[in-house]
C-alpha cells in the first residue's frame, strides 16, 4: 500500500487506520507473530501503527500491552499473563521520559557515574527478567531532550542531559553487541529525522501520556516494523534500476555518451554521482544491483563506462538493456537468479513504468523516487534492506549470483543436465551442527520460505538447544562448484523418537536447486540415522502460499505417501532398504 | 464556512476515523454514543481535526470540550466562519 511507504502519507494513516487494517486483513499471511509492548508511556497508538505496517509486510500479529508505564514491572516480575501470552518479539518502548534521574547542575563526576550506573542497572533487570520468556527483545535508545539548558555544552558537560544520554546510549550499544537475540530501535534516529521540535508534543504528554505526537508514531512505528519484517525474512535482496535520469541525467541514446550527467562536473551529473555511490555501497552489503531498461545494449554498458561513472557493468548481477517490457525483463532475471521478483525493488524515475511494473509484479517495492537529490533519501528510509547481521554470506552475495548467472550459461553450453553437474565438480561438507554456524544456520531457517517443507522457524536459542541435544539428527550442508563457494545452503531437523525419525524441518536456499543437493543430504541423513538405530524416517510437507514447488519433494526423494489431508502430507521412508541417491557431488 | 457545513466535514471526520459510514453527529453527540469513542481515541480524533481544519486545539480546549456541538464552536470561531 503507497501511503505505507516513506513519504509515510501522516494524514491519510492516522485517520484511516481502521479502514487501513480492514482492507489489509484481506490478504494471506505466511507469518504470524506474537509480539508483547512494554511501555514506558502510552502504547496504544504505537500498536495500532505497527499492526498494520506488519500486515502490510504480509506479517499478522496478536499483541500483548503492559499497563500504562509498567515496562519494568513486567519485565522484573513473574507474570502469568505475559508467559501465556508466549510472546515470539518483546518491545521496550521507552524513551528519554523514562530516564528517573538526570545530572543536576552541583553533582560530583562520581555522584553522575552512580546515577548513569542506576539507570541502566534498570534496564539490565528489565533484560535479564525477560531472557526467561525466550522471546527477540528489541529496545529502544532514547531521544535527545526538548530543551538544552546548557546549549551547545549540553554535549560536552558531564552535568549536561545530552551528555548522559549519549553515555546511557552507549552502554544499550554495548549490551547489544554482547546479546544475541536483543536489537535497538533507533529512535534517537527517528526523531532528528521527524525533528525534535515537532516529536515532542506537551499537551499530549500531559494529556494522554504519549511520549511523542501522534505524528510521529507512524515514522516510530514504520522504523520498528523494518527490524521485525527484517528478522522474518522480509527483506528485499535487490535493486532492479533503469538508466537514463536514474543512474545518470539525460537520455544516452539522444545525447549521446558526451551529452549524459554524471560526475562532479556539474550539479546534476553530481547528484547521480552521489546516488550511484549510494548503490556501490548498498552492494557491498551483499543486496544485488540489476538493470532493466529501455535501451540499446550497447548504449548501456557505454553508459557505465562513462569516466565519471561510479558503478561498471561488473557491479551489476544481471543487465538488462533492450526494448521489452520492462516487467517481462524482471521476470527473466528473477529466474535467472533463481530469486522472486517480489524480493527485488524497482527503481525508474518515470512513473508510467513504475505504474506498470507494480501493477504487473506482485509484491515488488516500486519507490515513488520523486527527483535525483530524493532518490537515496527515499530508498534509504523506506528499510528494504534492514541489516540485522552481516554474514560472510551476505558479504559475497553479489559473486554468488554472478556465479549462478554462469552457471546458467554453462547448462546452456552442456548437452544433457547430468554432464552440465558433473562439469561443475562440486564439493558438498555435510555434518551436523557446529557452533560456528549456528547464527548462519538461524538467518537461513528465518528467511527460507520457497524450499521449505515445514516452514517452521527457530529462534537462536532453539537452536542451539537443539544442537546440544542428543533427541535430535540436526544436519547442515555446504556446497561449492568451479564458479564459487555458495556457502552454508541447506538445514535438516529430525527428532528422534524411538527408532523413528521425524523430518520437522528440510529446507534449502534456491540458489543451488536441482544441482543433486537434496540427494546428498538425504544420503547423509539415512547415514546418521542408521548409526543411531532408526528404522523409518517420516517426513511431512505443509503447504504455504510459498512453498508449492515441494509439494512433490517426498516423492521424488522416493518416500512413500502415508497420509494426506488440506493441511499437510505425511511420507515414510524405510531406512533399511535405502539405497545412496547422490552420485555426483562430492562429499566431504 | 458556515456552522452546517463545519458540521458536515466534521462528520465526515467521524466516518473516516471510526470507519463507519453511519455516523451521524448533531450538537449534542457525546463520546457515549459513539462506540470506539474512548479517552485515548479523543487524541486521534483532535489530530484528525487539526488536520482537516487546518488549526489548532490548546489543551484546555481538549480536556474541556463536552460534545460535538462545542467542538463545532471552537472550529467555527477559529476558521472565522
Amino acid at each position: 500500500m503507497k501511503e505505507l511507504e516513506y513519504p509515510l502519507d501522516i494524514d491519510y494513516i492516522l485517520k484511516n487506520k481502521r479502514h487501513i487494517k480492514k482492507e489489509l486483513l484481506n490478504n494471506n499471511f505466511s507469518v504470524e507473530k506474537r509480539i508483547a509492548i512494554l511501555g514506558g508511556s502510552t502504547t496504544s497508538d504505537v500498536k495500532n501503527m505497527l499492526e498494520i505496517f506488519l500486515l502490510n509486510y504480509g506479517i499478522k500479529a496478536e499483541f500483548y500491552e503492559s499497563e500504562y508505564n509498567k515496562f519494568y514491572e513486567d519485565a522484573v516480575f513473574a507474570n502469568e499473563e505475559l508467559t501465556r501470552f508466549n510472546p515470539d518479539i518483546i518491545y521496550v518502548h521507552t524513551t528519554v521520559r523514562n530516564i528517573r534521574a538526570f545530572p543536576n547542575i552541583t553533582d560530583t563526576e562520581e555522584e553522575i557515574n552512580v546515577k548513569l550506573n542506576s539507570e541502566i542497572n534498570c534496564f539490565y533487570e528489565v533484560w535479564n527478567g525477560l531472557k526467561k520468556y525466550n522471546a527477540i527483545i528489541i529496545q529502544n535508545n532514547f531521544e535527545h531532550p526538548s530543551y538544552r539548558l546548557l546549549g551547545n555544552r549540553e554535549v560536552i558537560d558531564i552535568h549536561g542531559k545530552i551528555n548522559f544520554i549519549n553515555r546511557l546510549n552507549s552502554l544499550l550499544v554495548n549490551y547489544a553487541n554482547e546479546n544475541k537475540n536483543f536489537y535497538i530501535n533507533d529512535i534517537n534516529y527517528v526523531s532528528s529525522c521527524f525533528g525534535l521540535d515537532n516529536w515532542f508534543n506537551e499537551a499530549f504528554y500531559h494529556m494522554y501520556k504519549y511520549a511523542m505526537d501522534m505524528r510521529a508514531i507512524p515514522y516510530l512505528s514504520y522504523n520498528l516494523s523494518h527490524i521485525i519484517k527484517a528478522l522474518y525474512g522480509k527483506n528485499k535482496k535487490g535493486l532492479v534500476l533503469d538508466m537514463d535520469n536514474t543512474l545518470w541525467g539525460g537520455v544516452i541514446g539522444d545525447d549521446g555518451i558526451e551529452g549524459i550527467k554524471i560526475g562532479s562536473e556539474t550539479p546534476d551529473g553530481e547528484v547521480f554521482y552521489a546516488f550511484q555511490k549510494y548503490l556501490l555501497e548498498q552492494s557491498t552489503i551483499g543486496n544485488i544491483l540489476m538493470v532493466s531498461s529501455k535501451n540499446e545494449e550497447e548504449n548501456a554498458l557505454a553508459g557505465l563506462n562513462h569516466p565519471s561513472s561510479v558503478l561498471r557493468p561488473d557491479d551489476f548481477t544481471i543487465i538488462k538493456a533492450n526494448w521489452n517490457p520492462k516487467s517481462d525483463n524482471i521476470r527473466i532475471i528473477a529466474d535467472t537468479l533463481d530469486l522472486g521478483a517480489d524480493s527485488f525493488v524497482f527503481v525508474d524515475d518515470n512513473p508510467a513504468e513504475r505504474k506498470i511494473v507494480s501493477d504487473s509484479i506482485n509484491g515488488i517495492a516500486v519507490p515513488d523516487i520523486k527527483n535525483p537529490e530524493d532518490y537515496i533519501r527515499i530508498l534509504d528510509r523506506n528499510g528494504y534492506f534492514e541489516v540485522i547481521s552481516l554474514s560472510q554470506e551476505d558479504l559475497n552475495k553479489k559473486d554468488i549470483y554472478k556465479s549462478n548467472a554462469e552457471r546458467k550459461s554453462l547448462m546452456n553450453e552442456s548437452s544433457n543436465y547430468e554432464d552440465y553437474l558433473r562439469e561443475l565438480k562440486m564439493h558438498a561438507e555435510i555434518s551436523e551442527f557446529k557452533d560456528i554456524y549456528l547464527d548462519r544456520i538461524t538467518q537461513l531457517i528465518g528467511k527460507s520460505n520457497q524450499f521449505n517443507l515445514t516452514t517452521r522457524r527457530y529462534t537462536l536459542n532453539e537452536i542451539e538447544e537443539i544442537s546440544k541435544s542428543d533427541e535430535y539428527i540436526k544436519i547442515y550442508g555446504k556446497l561449492s562448484d568451479i564458479f564459487g563457494d555458495n556457502g552454508l545452503i541447506s538445514v535438516v531437523i529430525g527428532k528422534v523418537d524411538g527408532s523413528n525419525l521425524h523430518i520437522d524441518l528440510w529446507l534449502m536456499s534456491c540458489r543451488v536447486l536441482k544441482r543433486n543437493m537434496e540427494q546428498a543430504m538425504l544420503d547423509e541423513l539415512v547415514n546418521i540415522a542408521m548409526s543411531k538405530g532408526i528404522e523409518k524416517i517420516y517426513g511431512y510437507y505443509y503447504p504455504t502460499a510459498k512453498n508449492k514447488m515441494v509439494e512433490n519433494f517426498y516423492e521424488e526423494m522416493k518416500f512413500t505417501l502415508i497420509e494426506e489431508d488440506d493441511t499437510h502430507k505425511k511420507y515414510e521412508l524405510n531406512v533399511s532398504v535405502y539405497e545412496k541417491q547422490n552420485n555426483i557431488i562430492e562429499v566431504n | 464556512m458556515s456552522r452546517e457545513e463545519v458540521m458536515e466535514r466534521l462528520n465526515g471526520v467521524f466516518i473516516d476515523l471510526f470507519d463507519d459510514e453511519s455516523i451521524k453527529i448533531n450538537d449534542n453527540t457525546t463520546a457515549n454514543d459513539i462506540e470506539d469513542w474512548d479517552s485515548l481515541e479523543h487524541i486521534n480524533l483532535i489530530v484528525a481535526i487539526e488536520q482537516e481544519f487546518n488549526i489548532k486545539f490548546n489543551m484546555n480546549e481538549v480536556t474541556s470540550m463536552k460534545n460535538v456541538g462545542e467542538m463545532v464552536d471552537i472550529i467555527t470561531s477559529r476558521i472565522g466562519a
